[in-house]
């Protein structure tokens, strides 16, 4: 299937989607449901490099923070931005700073650029702990506007939809890169650099450009964030558990795939939002940890492995 | 001396304080059929490393075709027309063979301009065939036997369309009907107008092979001439029989 | 003048004192990390994991939270090996130990977090000892016990742990397992069962280090995080796996942090040991004393 029709399609399932929602009538709908696709951008997202070229980010946090809190200053100073110029801000402010961390530890062995990726998140929220102007500590406030702009109904309509047409922006990019010539030359690079150099494949200029991929749309996910929240902190934006989801969604989904991050991010994500109803949230997020370590060690190639012999 | 293909110009590389390879001058032609040997140790690799791109020289000038190669990136090398076999093969696990070779033809035949306007997937298929691998294209390469794994890496460094070839110990461990084999298959290559160096141990098919050998001892070049000749050169034989 | 020397004098001092136990911080990873070649970023967890048994011995039991977690030792050591042992079924013998080894070691981390959360709450947690509070004094210089005893005993830890490296059998197959596995064969020694040892004792070495860590301050789950940058950035700027070059780095650190925080207050220093790891990193990825 070209890429093209793979779109449409995806265009097709998320007008269904939206329109199954409001079918339901419940705002909670929302709520959950644009939690569930913001991890499907940011698994896929992950994916890209993680997956595909075999780099592993433990930052997720910073880079989807740095995409919240581009929003939070955009807010202050040109509150007049629509929040898609917004998403296009934080996605490049993200992309940028991959570019960069990628610049500085792409060239040593794929450990230390992971080391580092942790390190970055530690250091970003030092950053933004000790930057009075959007909040510092204390955090700051962002008033969600009560209507969407676009059609009648509640904002969080609006944010549900944004969001749902970033996830099928990730995922048909994700689904080109690996039929494409950009997609042979990652998977060369995960399973044999030096090989993949021999093979006339520039290694360090595809894992950047993989990297500022990866960061971007995770900036992307985040920027809607402040209008979500409405009260964004530090603590918040950089929790752990997002970066530990977005490694847990597309390991226990499938790396090898486009298809692995969708699926474990859609599974991962709705038992998350069911357990946190449920039971608590912190009992919900060991769930998500048992999980990632159960996968890790007895299915190596995740769900979507189950299903290839 | 014209229609070089690649100079080598007073080669040198340290390790520390290991010299692993000391002033080495070499040369070869366009179409060559060159073998280069030398006791364990004596700087082969580190030759190949230098000449690929994967190492840096510390001293010395490499030029292939026409272009400077100092501080060129490995795959920059491989674009210009260098291609390398590696002596543990080292295939792309999660790729089918198809795909194996298809990424060079999609990074290195491609970029060069000029070349070979090729439709990547018929271009996969005659260079299957040609290693005779072309009914397990779909396949994994841990499926492959010690000989088919070499085949597809040079199938895989032929796909580069190079006109130079180094085959760094591809009949290491092989039968001697297998290095009959291979040494067919890099005749046909050869055929085709690619100079080949040949690094070997195994000195019937380096015999067989060469117009001419080049010996390294401890990072020196100590002969460059007739293979039958440089055989019969008093220090060689002490190289390899002990002095 | 006398009061910017006496600022000086005590953020240097402090500095160092704040370094020795940034050694035995990172002791651990200088061994699974730096000798075995295991990434575990888990290790952090297992420290604050090791502050929490010396908080239930002292606040339930009455016992000095340090000489406990000397006693502990074994059970951190077995932990260890148990975890180990898992690793190396599960990643290491199917050569498979790169994405999904850091996932394990990730998930460990995230497990132990959340578990301590669920347990204790995310309250910070003090020990109660003799050495909490009185200080010596040298001059101007402050020389509190609170921090005083902590490097000494971390210093005997690291001093511990080089002696049993360098002057045993096993020791010396541990310096040589990453090297070289099959020339350990050859001695008659498995890899698998050197690597299960030393991993063991860098987790036995979280034991000590949870419990001076909390005696230094006070302790709640999320802490391991900001541990980990500093732990890796001693690691690799130590030229990983060289236990003096692992005192003399974590030394530096912890005198820089100690000026940060004097002179930029506190909450800038979690960002130093990022810098210092990504200019380690991008400048002398083998460390300070490592060869290129």
């Amino acid at each position: 299937m070209g890429n093209i029709r793979f779109g449409l399609l995806a265009l097709v399932a998320a007008a269904v989607t939206f329109a199954a929602a409001r079918a339901i009538g419940n705002p909670y709908v929302f709520f959950a449901g644009y939690v569930v696709l913001q991890y499907v951008v940011l698994a896929t997202a992950w994916n890209i490099l993680g997956g595909y070229t075999g780099y592993v980010n433990f930052g997720t946090a910073a880079f989807f923070a740095m995409g919240a809190y581009t929003t939070v200053v955009l807010h202050k100073t040109v509150p007049v931005l629509p929040l898609p110029a917004m998403m296009l801000a934080g996605g490049a402010i993200s992309a940028l700073i991959g570019l960069g961390m990628g610049y500085l530890t792409l060239r040593l062995r794929g450990t230390f650029f992971s080391i580092a990726t942790l390190a970055m998140a530690v250091v970003a929220q030092t950053l933004i702990t000790n930057w009075n102007f959007v909040g510092g500590s204390r955090g700051a406030y962002i008033v969600r506007p009560r209507l969407s702009p676009i059609f009648p109904g509640d904002y969080i309509q609006y944010l549900f939809v944004i969001m749902l047409l970033l996830s099928v922006l990730a995922v048909v990019v994700a689904r080109a890169i690996q039929h494409s010539r950009l997609g042979y030359g990652f998977a060369a690079i995960r399973d044999d650099e030096p090989a993949a150099e021999a093979s006339g494949v520039p290694t360090l200029r595809l894992k950047l450009i993989a990297t500022a991929l990866s960061g971007g749309l995770m900036g992307m996910a985040g920027a809607p964030l402040p209008y979500y929240v409405t009260y964004l902190d530090p603590a918040s934006g950089f929790s752990l558990s997002y970066a530990v989801n977005t490694i847990a969604m597309p390991l226990i989904g499938g790396t090898a795939t486009w298809l692995g991050p969708l699926i474990g991010a859609v599974l991962l994500g709705t038992l998350q939002q069911v357990a946190t109803v449920t039971i608590s949230s912190a009992l919900s997020l060991l769930l998500v940890g048992l999980l990632l370590v159960g996968f890790v060690i007895a299915a190596p190639k995740g769900i979507v492995g189950w299903f290839q012999r | 001396m014209t229609g070089a293909l690649l100079t080598v110009a007073g080669l040198g590389k340290r390790f520390g304080g290991f010299i692993a390879l000391s002033d080495v001058d070499l040369t070869v032609g366009a179409g060559e059929r060159l073998g280069l040997i030398g006791p364990n140790g004596s700087g082969k690799s580190t030759m190949v490393n230098c000449l690929c791109g994967t190492l840096r020289n510390d001293t010395g000038n490499v030029t292939f075709g026409g272009h400077a190669l100092d501080g060129l990136a490995a795959h920059r090398r491989t674009r210009l027309g260098i291609a390398r076999s590696f002596q543990l093969p080292r295939p792309f696990p999660t790729l089918t063979l198809a795909d194996n070779v298809r990424v060079p033809i999609l990074y290195a035949a491609d970029v060069k301009a000029g070349r070979v306007a090729v439709d990547p997937r018929r271009r996969c298929e005659e260079l299957l065939n040609m290693v005779g691998l072309l009914d397990k294209a779909d396949r994994k390469p841990a499926d492959l036997t010690q000989i088919e794994m070499r085949k597809l890496e040079l199938a895989r460094a032929m796909a580069s369309e190079p006109r130079l070839l180094i085959a760094d110990e591809v009949m290491a461990g092989l039968s001697h009907r297998e290095v009959d084999d291979i040494l067919a298959l890099l005749m046909t290559l050869n055929g085709q107008g690619i100079a080949i160096v040949m690094i070997e141990h195994i000195m019937r098919a380096v015999l067989a092979f060469s117009q001419r050998l080049v010996v390294l001892v401890a990072g020196r070049k100590i002969a460059d001439g007739d293979p039958q000749e440089v055989v019969r050169q008093p220090d060689v034989v002490a190289a390899y029989l002990g002095s | 003048m006398d009061l910017s020397f006496d600022l000086w004098g005590n953020a240097l001092v402090s500095g160092l004192l704040l370094g020795g136990f940034y050694a035995a911080v990172t002791i651990g990873v200088s061994i699974s990390f730096g000798m075995l070649d295991i990434v575990n970023i888990a290790h952090p967890a297992f420290i604050v994991l090791g502050s929490y048994t010396a908080y239930i011995a002292n606040s339930v039991f009455g016992f000095d939270p340090i000489l406990s977690s000397i006693v502990l030792m074994p059970a951190f050591y077995l932990l260890g090996v148990a975890i180990y042992s898992v690793y190396d079924v599960s990643f290491e013998r199917r050569g498979d130990a790169s994405i999904r080894g850091l996932a394990f070691f990730f998930g460990l981390l995230f497990i132990a977090e959340v578990t301590l959360v669920l347990v204790f709450g995310v309250d910070y947690r003090l020990v109660e000892a003799p050495y909490i509070g009185p200080s010596l004094h040298a001059g101007a210089i402050d020389l509190p016990l609170r921090l005083l005893v902590p490097f000494a005993v971390s210093l005997a830890l690291v001093l511990c742990l080089h002696v049993f490296m360098s002057h045993t059998f096993i020791g010396r197959a541990v310096q040589g397992v990453a090297q070289d596995p099959s020339a350990l064969r050859l001695v008659g020694a498995d890899p698998s069962r050197i690597k299960r040892i030393a991993f063991g004792l860098s987790i036995a070495s979280a034991s000590v280090a949870g419990a001076i860590l909390i005696v230094i301050q006070p302790v709640e789950p999320s802490i391991a995080r900001d541990y980990i940058g500093r732990i890796f950035a001693i690691c690799v700027m130590g030229g990983l796996g060289s236990f003096g070059g692992t005192v003399v780095a974590a030394m530096i650190l912890g005198v820089m942090e100690s000026f940060t925080s004097t002179f930029y207050g506190p909450s800038w220093s979690p960002a130093v040991a990022f810098g210092f790891l990504l200019i380690t990193l991008a400048v002398r990825p083998a460390g300070l004393f490592g060869r290129i």
